[in-house]
């Protein structure tokens, strides 16, 4: 535990001293702002009060591409150099150097998530009166969630290479396979169309989450999602070794 | 300290090495020497886990690699080959982490003197990315040592660095060497002829030879050589010199000099002194050199090439030297 947290905090500092990160940072920050000032401006032309969903709408779509460039890096560039060699003979586990990649990378989107808030603060004073705060809250958590899994999907496929770009674009193309799934699922029949439906990233998100609900099954399917990522990333460590 | 038996390592098809055993008693410094390619880097990847052996076993102060890894990570210090660290952290901050992982207490005490040790205490708070190749060597055996670790494993330590810095990384591990088990690897015969207590030749993923310094060289030539100089053109004597039953190995070294090599066992300075003296040169010296790792190295690699040599070198590991010609 104390290893993962030693390589998590590293991990995450290692993001501060990195234009990828500064540069991700920034596009969410600057895209969720345009859209959230042109939002704002057509409701008011509509006279009606815009929602939360004006925020965490584009917020999510742009994670769903930023996410990969946040991790690409973790395992790929510790491979590339070599410092994988040193990790990997100190006294750590390989699920921990894992875990702590992926707490390093999710801290960091927590904190884009969390300066992203300014945004709401923005909004409550703007509608009155004030926004939904339940809606925030769920919305946010989901999101949080939703980071937790893309992040696990990123360290996992950035350990299966020593390359940044190739993690990043299997990252992303995995990621963007569950959010599509179940455009497939809808030409299949009841049965096995509901198991592939369970399955899509943003269903989970968007039917609760999004309207303000919270319910334990989706909390459970990004925790699961994170957790088989991680186990999976692992695993592709471990089996360096022998390779 | 360290045990080594039947290990052997394939990657995919190639054999990188083939049924090495060895031992390092605890507090020796012991040298791993072969030419570039000869399995070095993947046996001492092997002793600290880094990766498993395809078949074979390795014990460090009583555990096993594979069965307790993290029990022989704990007891080892590590500076692999190619000393990779983090170039975006400062040196301080760099052993610091490495200090968490390693949950070393009165971290930064212990920082302040690993530095001292490998005087770079004054650049503490500079980037590793700025260090120079030299520094950053230095950087790898700060971390090595930063936990007092029973064994140190250094791949190919002074790789890289200039002249002055050899010889203070030298004096480094001779230091550390009074208090810790320290494996090194080179290319490079006379670090180990000065550094080491004992060495352990491989070549081609094979075991050559060894024993201490000193002994290998007796052992392995058995023979004498002896340089000669006399007064006068030595082309002369040269053919004279070889004549002389027992003489091998006639090379002139200068105009007036020349080294031979006697057959093992006999002693023949006294005849080649008369047959020279009689034909009426001045004999001005004749005294014995001692063969240079380097030749040693030579000649044991170079017999090792021989195929017919080869199985029965690694059928044999004990074989003695002189058998393998």
């Amino acid at each position: 535990m104390r290893n993962i947290w030693t390589i998590g905090i590293r991990e995450y500092k290692h993001y501060f001293s990195s234009p990828i990160a500064y540069a991700v940072a920034f596009v969410i920050m600057l895209v969720v702002g345009i859209l959230f000032y042109v939002n704002l401006v057509s409701y008011a032309n509509y006279g009606m009060a815009p929602g939360i969903q004006i925020i965490v709408g584009p917020l999510v779509t742009l994670l769903l591409f930023t996410t990969p460039a946040v991790t690409m890096n973790t395992l790929a560039d510790e491979q590339k150099t070599g410092t994988i060699e040193l990790l990997l003979t100190a006294p750590v586990r390989d699920h921990e150097i894992v875990i702590g990649k992926w707490l390093g990378g999710f801290l960091f989107l927590l904190s884009i998530l969390l300066a992203s808030w300014i945004f709401p603060i923005i909004l409550n004073q703007l509608v009155s009166p004030g926004i939904d705060q339940g809606e925030l809250l769920a919305s946010y958590l989901g999101l949080a969630l939703m980071c937790a899994a893309f992040i696990a999907i990123g360290v996992a496929a950035s350990s299966l290479f020593s390359n940044q770009i190739a993690a990043f674009f299997l990252t992303l193309g995995i990621i963007m396979a569950f959010w599509m799934i179940s455009y497939p699922a809808q030409a299949m029949g009841a049965a096995g169309g509901e198991i592939i439906r369970y399955l899509d990233l943003g269903d989970h998100f968007y039917s609760t989450f999004y309207k303000g609900l919270i319910d334990l099954k989706d909390v459970i399917y990004y925790l699961s999602l994170t957790a088989v990522s991680l186990f999976l990333g692992s695993v592709s460590i471990e089996s360096r070794r022998w390779r | 300290m360290i045990h080594v038996t039947g290990l052997t390592k394939d990657y995919g098809k190639r054999r990188a090495i083939t049924n090495l055993n060895f031992n390092v008693n605890k507090g020796e410094i012991v040298g791993f020497l072969g030419p570039n390619g000869a399995g070095k880097t993947t046996t001492m990847r092997i002793l600290t886990g880094y990766m498993p052996p395809t078949s074979g076993k390795v014990e460090i102060g009583g555990y096993d690699v594979i069965e307790n890894p993290l029990e022989v990570r704990r007891m080892v210090g590590y500076l692999p080959e190619t000393v990779p660290l983090y170039s975006d952290m400062t040196v301080f901050d760099y052993l610091m982490y490495m200090a968490r992982i390693r949950r070393l207490e009165n971290a930064e005490d212990r920082i302040d003197d690993v530095l001292e040790m490998v005087s770079m205490e004054d650049r503490s708070s500079g980037y590793i990315g700025n260090l120079s190749k030299g520094m950053r060597q230095r950087v790898g055996l700060a971390q090595a040592i930063l936990h007092k670790p029973e064994v140190l494993i250094l791949d190919e330590p002074t790789i890289g660095l200039d002249p002055g810095q050899i010889i203070e990384v030298r004096n480094i591990i001779k230091d550390l060497g009074q208090e810790h088990t320290v494996m090194l690897s080179t290319h490079i015969l006379p670090e180990a002829q000065q550094v080491c207590d004992r060495v352990i030749i491989i070549n081609k993923g094979q075991f050559v030879a060894e024993d201490s310094t000193e002994r290998l060289q007796t052992r392995l030539t058995g023979a004498q050589r002896i340089q000669l100089a006399i007064q006068g053109d030595i082309s002369e004597v040269v053919p004279l010199v070889s004549s002389t039953p027992g003489v091998i190995n006639v090379t002139s070294t200068g105009i007036d000099t020349l080294e031979f090599e006697s057959k093992p066992g006999e002693d023949v300075r006294a005849d080649v002194s008369r047959n020279v003296i009689k034909a009426g040169y001045d004999l001005l010296e004749l005294k014995k050199v001692s063969m240079s790792l380097e030749d040693i190295f030579l000649e044991l690699t170079r017999d090792e090439v021989l195929p017919e040599h080869s199985t029965e070198i690694s059928d044999s590991p004990e074989i003695e030297p002189e058998e393998m010609r």
